[in-house]
């Protein structure tokens, strides 16, 4: 197991589908640092000699590419901004519906979670009649 | 798609003349607007706008960080009932 940009410790893949488990990295971007450092994005990641795995986390700093808790930090900070002024998309955030306007009539599940049932909550009073 | 950064921003040509006067008489009253889609520039930073959303006006006091958003973003046009709330409304 290779230990790469702090805690991260990508497997025995080849490191073009290791890295992206950096959070921050993804494929792509995987793939562009791997070009620039000069590295076989086919190699294992096990077999990364440690000057190349300093060279990833050198280029990683150098294009101030954020990851892990400065990603994280930045994403919250700029949510954070957004539900102080209270604008539309804080309110889609807060009650977690689409933000960007998709419908919601069917899909945006990945926002709404599980299917769950909203029945219509009776008055107890209605069935004696005294509304 | 946004928009075309050729043309800058959009912001309402009379409401900001509103604001101008408003700046050089070194008031500060509620504008009454109809104009949701207006970027909120830095002038506008201070002021209190009273937006439509199609029924009445809500009051939206423009703050720094307001900057680079549009004025409808904050005067929802859309009301959320929850289901069973009018039962809750009956039974208060």
């Amino acid at each position: 197991m290779a230990r790469l940009l702090g805690i991260e410790i990508p497997n025995e893949k080849r490191i073009e589908a290791s890295l992206p488990y950096v959070y921050g990295i993804g494929r792509p971007l995987a793939k562009k640092i791997l070009a620039e450092a000069g590295i076989d994005p086919g190699v294992r990641a096990g077999e990364l000699s440690d000057e190349q795995l300093a060279n990833i986390s050198h280029i990683v700093a150098a294009k101030k590419i954020p990851v892990e808790g400065d990603l994280r930090r930045e994403i919250s900070a700029h949510m954070k901004r957004l539900m102080s002024i209270n604008c539309y998309r804080a309110i889609r955030h807060r009650r977690s519906l689409p933000v960007r306007g998709q419908r919601t009539k069917t899909n945006a599940r990945t926002r709404k979670g599980k299917r769950k049932t909203v029945g219509v909550q009776r008055n107890p009073d209605a069935k004696a009649g005294k509304v | 798609m946004g928009r075309s950064l050729k043309k800058g921003p959009f912001v309402n040509q009379k409401l900001l003349a509103k604001i101008d006067k408003l700046n050089d008489a070194g008031q500060k009253k509620p504008i009454k607007t109809w104009a949701r889609a207006s970027m909120i520039t830095p002038d506008f930073v201070g002021h209190v706008f009273l937006v439509h959303n199609g029924r009445d006006f809500v009051s939206v006091s423009a703050s720094e960080n307001m900057v680079g958003h549009r004025l409808g973003e904050f005067s929802p046009t859309r009301m959320f009932k929850a289901h069973g709330a009018h039962t809750a409304k009956v039974a208060k």
